[in-house]
C-alpha cells in the first residue's frame, strides 16, 4: 500500500467520526435550505428564513450555541436518526407516520395546504383531479394529492423550488404546498404568473421541531423555549418580519 | 454576456466560487476513491485466479453484485443502509457512542466498490496476458512469490491494465455526479442550486458539462504522461 | 485406456492453506449476508407495504424497461450515421461527429438529463415558438432524448470499432468479386463485425438499465423513482432492498442471455 492509500485510509477513519455523544452546550439543527421564506440558502451560502430566525431565538432562550446543518429533505429524518444533528427545524408537519420514526416538540406554527396555479388557469380544488399537480416528494402535500386526487398526474420533485420552476415554465397545471411557502413565492417570483386557487384544502396541520425518539430532555427545553418566545414577543417580531398575518394559528 | 459574467463571478454575488468548490469536492472524491478501488480490485483479481474454488466463488459474488446494481442504488444502500447497520452494531457494543458515515465516505465506499468490481476484470485480463514463464523465471531466480509479484509481474501488469483503468477512471469521475443526490456539494449540486436560484438552468448545467469535459481532457493528458513513463521501463529492442 | 484400468494413488489431503481459509471465511460471510437479507425481509414483511407499493414497483419496472428498450433502439438507429461520419474523410462530417461522441461520453448522464430537462425548461417561449414545447414539456420524453443521445454516442463507437476490426482483406475480397461497397458492408463485413460488437453492445444495455435509475431525479417514475417515493413515505429500508433484488435479477438475466447468444454465434470460431 502506497502512502496515498495509507493517507486515505486514515482520512476515512477520521471521517467515520467514531466518538462519544456531543457535548450539551452545542445544538446541531438540521434544515433543508430550499424552502423560502422559511429556510433558504442565499448565494453566499447563508441560511435565512422564518425557521432560521425562530431557531436562533429559541437557542438564545435555551442559552445554547446552535449550529445549522443543511440536509436534503428526502434524507432529513434518517440523518436525524443517524445522529447527524439533534433536531430538525424545517417546517416539518407533525404526522402519524413521522411520529413512528421521531418525536416532535410543541407546534411552532400552523399550516394548511393550498393550490397555486397560473392566473389564466381555471383550476380549482374541486376540478384538480385529472390535472398535473406538482408537489415536493416526501411532504404531506404529496401524500394528500395522491390520496385525494387519484386521477391526477402527481409529480414529485426533490425540492419545492424545482416544483415552482416547472409551474413557471408550464410543465405543471398547479402546485400543491404549504400555505406559508406558497405565500412567500407569490410575493416574490410567482407574483406575475400565478395566484392562489380556491380555499385551503387541508387545514389543522401543525408544524413542529423533530427530535430523536426518546429525547425527552431536549423536547422539554424546546417546549419551554417556544412558550417563552411566544410570551416575550420575540415570536411576534419574527412573524411580522415575514408574514402580515399570524402564522401561529389556533 | 455581462449578466453571465456577473453570475459566474467569484464572490458573494456570483456563483463562480460555489462551482469551484464543487470541482474541488468532485476531484477529491474521485482521487480518494481511486486507491480504495484499485486495491480492492487487485485483491479481487488475485482471488479470482486462486486455485481455491471457494475464494473464486466469493470474488465472483462480489463482482456480480457490484456490477449488477445501479450505482445510484449502491450509493443509497451504503448511505442509508450501512448507517443503519453500523448503528445497530454500535448500540450493541457501545451504547451512547455515535458513528457517522458522512456523505463523502459513503460515496467513497460505494463508488470504490463499483470501481473495484470492474477493475478486477481489467486486472484479470491483464494477468492472463502475462505468460506463466514470468512466474517460473521468478521462482528459478529464488525470488519469493511476493517479490516476483512486486518486481516482475506488477510493472508488466500496470502497462497492460492501463488503458482499461484509464477508462474506468473516466467513468468514476462521471459517477461522482451521483453523490449530489445524497447531499454532497459536488459540481452538479452546486450547479443545481445556482440554476434554481438564478433560473438560468441551461447556463449552469451547460457549464457543469463543460467542467466535466475539462476534467476528462486533463485526465487524458495525465494518462498519456503515465503511459509514457510506464512504457519507458520496456527495454529498447 | 479407460478410467477403470488406471490405478491412481489416492490424492494427498488438502491442507488448510491461507487461501482456503480466506475463501471459506469470505463465503461464510456472503452466506451470512444472504441469510441476513432473507431474514430481514421476512421479518420486516409488511402486507400493507406490499399492497400499497407492489403495483407501483411493477409500473416502475415497466417504465424502466420501456425507456431503456426504446432509447436503445433509437440510439442504435442514430449511431449508424454518427459512426459513418466519424470515419469520413471530410472534416466537416468527422469533426461534429467527434464532438458529439466526446460530449456524450465525457459528461455524466445525470448532467445530460438535467441539461435537457431543466435547461430546456427555461427556454419555454422559444421552444413554443418552434412548436417543440410539447415534447420538452414531458419528463419522459426529455429522459428518452437524453438516453437516446447518450447511447447513440457509445453505440457509434462500438459500431465503429467493430467494423474497423474486420480485416481489410475482407473488403478487398469483396471488391475483387466486383461487389459494391454497401453490399460488401451488408453481406461480408457487418456479420463479422457484429460478432465482435455483441459483448460491448450487451454491456451497453446493462449500463443503460443501471443508468436509468437517475431519471427518478427528473420526476420520471421508473423503478428507482417508485422506490424513492415508497421510502419517502415510510422510511422503511426494505424498499431499497427490494429494488436491489429486482435490478440484480434483471441484470443477471440479461447477462446470461447475452452470454448464451455469444456462445452460439461464435461456435464456428472455436477450435
Amino acid at each position: 500500500m502506497g502512502i496515498t492509500s495509507r493517507v486515505s485510509l486514515v482520512a476515512a477513519a477520521l471521517a467515520l467520526g467514531l466518538g462519544a455523544a456531543h457535548a450539551q452546550d452545542k445544538l446541531r439543527i438540521g434544515t433543508e435550505g430550499a424552502y423560502p421564506p422559511f429556510n433558504n440558502l442565499t448565494s453566499d451560502g447563508q441560511l435565512v428564513g422564518f425557521d432560521i430566525d425562530v431557531t436562533r431565538a429559541l437557542c438564545e432562550e435555551m442559552k445554547v450555541e446552535c449550529e445549522f446543518v443543511t440536509q436534503d429533505w428526502d434524507g432529513i429524518i434518517p440523518a436525524l436518526q443517524a445522529n447527524r444533528f439533534d433536531a430538525i427545524v424545517a417546517s416539518m408537519s407533525i404526522t402519524e407516520e413521522r411520529l413512528k420514526q421521531v418525536d416532535f416538540s410543541d407546534p411552532y406554527y400552523t399550516n394548511s395546504l393550498v393550490f397555486v396555479a397560473p392566473k389564466s388557469s381555471d383550476l380549482m380544488p374541486d376540478n384538480a383531479d385529472g390535472k398535473s399537480i406538482g408537489v415536493q416528494e416526501g411532504t404531506i402535500a404529496a401524500a394528500f394529492a395522491e390520496e385525494t386526487y387519484p386521477n391526477a398526474d402527481v409529480k414529485g420533485y426533490p425540492s419545492q423550488l424545482e416544483a415552482w420552476a416547472d409551474l413557471s415554465n408550464g410543465r405543471l397545471d398547479a402546485v400543491l404546498a404549504d400555505f406559508g411557502v406558497q405565500y412567500g413565492w407569490l410575493e416574490e417570483e410567482g407574483k406575475e404568473c400565478c395566484e392562489f386557487k380556491g380555499e385551503a384544502v387541508s387545514n389543522d396541520d401543525r408544524i413542529g421541531i423533530a427530535i430523536r425518539k426518546g429525547d425527552t430532555a431536549l423536547a422539554e427545553r424546546l417546549n419551554a423555549a417556544i412558550a417563552a418566545i411566544r410570551a416575550n414577543g420575540k415570536y411576534a417580531e419574527i412573524n411580522a418580519k415575514y408574514f402580515p398575518f399570524d402564522i401561529f394559528g389556533e | 454576456m455581462e449578466g453571465t459574467a456577473a453570475l459566474l463571478a467569484f464572490g458573494p454575488d456570483g456563483w463562480g466560487d460555489e462551482l469551484a468548490s464543487g470541482v474541488l469536492v468532485t476531484v477529491s472524491l474521485a482521487l480518494a476513491t481511486l486507491p480504495l478501488g484499485l486495491g480492492a480490485g487487485f485483491a479481487v483479481a488475485l482471488a479470482k485466479q486462486s486455485p481455491e474454488r471457494s475464494l473464486r466463488m466469493a470474488a465472483d459474488i462480489y463482482t456480480t453484485i457490484f456490477r449488477g446494481l445501479p450505482e445510484l442504488l449502491t450509493l443509497f444502500l451504503v448511505f442509508y443502509g450501512a448507517q443503519l447497520a453500523l448503528q445497530h452494531v454500535v448500540s450493541l457494543v457501545a451504547p451512547g457512542a455515535s458513528i457517522e458515515i458522512n456523505a463523502f465516505v459513503a460515496g467513497m465506499v460505494a463508488l470504490g466498490a463499483v470501481f473495484s468490481a470492474y477493475a478486477s476484470e481489467v486486472f484479470l485480463s491483464a494477468f492472463r496476458a502475462i505468460p506463466p514463464g514470468q512466474y517460473e523465471a521468478g521462482d528459478a531466480l529464488g525470488l519469493t512469490r511476493w517479490q516476483t509479484m512486486r518486481l516482475v509481474i506488477l510493472p508488466q501488469l500496470i502497462r497492460l491494465a492501463l488503458p482499461g483503468l484509464s477508462n474506468l477512471w473516466l467513468i468514476l469521475v462521471k459517477d461522482t455526479a451521483l453523490v449530489s443526490v445524497i447531499g454532497l456539494s459536488d459540481i452538479i449540486r452546486q450547479a443545481g442550486i445556482a440554476a434554481r436560484v438564478t433560473r438560468e438552468a441551461f447556463l449552469f448545467f451547460g457549464i457543469a458539462c463543460l467542467i466535466y469535459l475539462g476534467l476528462a481532457m486533463l485526465s487524458s493528458v495525465a494518462f498519456a504522461w503515465i503511459e509514457r513513463r510506464v512504457g519507458r521501463t520496456e527495454p529498447a529492442r | 485406456m479407460s478410467e477403470a484400468a488406471i490405478q491412481r494413488p489416492p490424492e494427498p489431503p488438502r491442507g488448510w492453506s491461507r487461501q482456503r481459509i480466506a475463501g471459506h471465511v469470505l463465503m461464510a460471510l456472503w452466506i451470512a449476508a444472504g441469510i441476513g437479507l432473507v431474514v430481514y425481509l421476512a421479518s420486516a414483511y409488511d402486507p400493507d407495504l406490499f399492497a400499497r407499493f407492489a403495483p407501483n414497483y411493477l409500473s416502475g419496472l415497466k417504465v424502466t424497461l420501456s425507456l431503456v428498450g426504446l432509447s436503445a433502439l433509437l440510439g442504435a438507429l442514430l449511431s449508424v450515421p454518427v459512426a459513418w461520419a466519424r470515419t469520413a474523410k471530410n472534416p466537416l462530417l468527422a469533426g461534429p461527429a467527434y464532438g458529439f461522441v466526446y460530449f456524450f461520453r465525457g459528461t455524466p448522464l445525470l448532467a445530460q438529463a438535467f441539461l435537457i430537462y431543466y435547461g430546456m425548461g427555461s427556454f419555454r417561449p422559444q421552444l413554443e415558438a418552434l412548436g417543440l414545447w410539447v415534447f420538452f414539456r414531458d419528463a419522459w420524453y426529455c429522459a428518452l432524448l437524453a438516453f437516446t443521445l447518450n447511447t447513440a454516442a457509445y453505440q457509434a463507437e462500438i459500431l465503429r470499432g467493430a467494423v474497423q476490426s474486420v480485416p481489410l482483406g475482407q473488403w478487398e475480397g469483396g471488391a475483387a468479386l466486383g461487389l459494391p461497397r454497401w453490399l460488401i458492408l451488408r453481406k461480408i463485413v457487418l456479420p463479422q463485425a457484429l460478432i465482435v460488437a455483441l459483448r460491448p453492445y450487451g454491456n451497453e444495455i446493462v449500463l443503460m438499465i443501471k443508468g436509468s435509475a437517475i431519471v427518478a431525479i427528473i420526476t420520471v417514475l421508473d423503478l428507482m423513482g417508485e422506490t424513492r417515493r415508497a421510502y419517502s413515505r415510510t422510511f422503511d429500508f426494505q424498499t431499497y432492498l427490494w429494488a436491489a433484488v429486482i435490478y440484480l435479477a434483471i441484470v443477471e438475466t440479461l447477462r446470461n442471455i447475452i452470454d448464451r447468444i455469444e456462445r452460439r454465434i461464435t461456435a464456428h470460431l472455436k477450435r
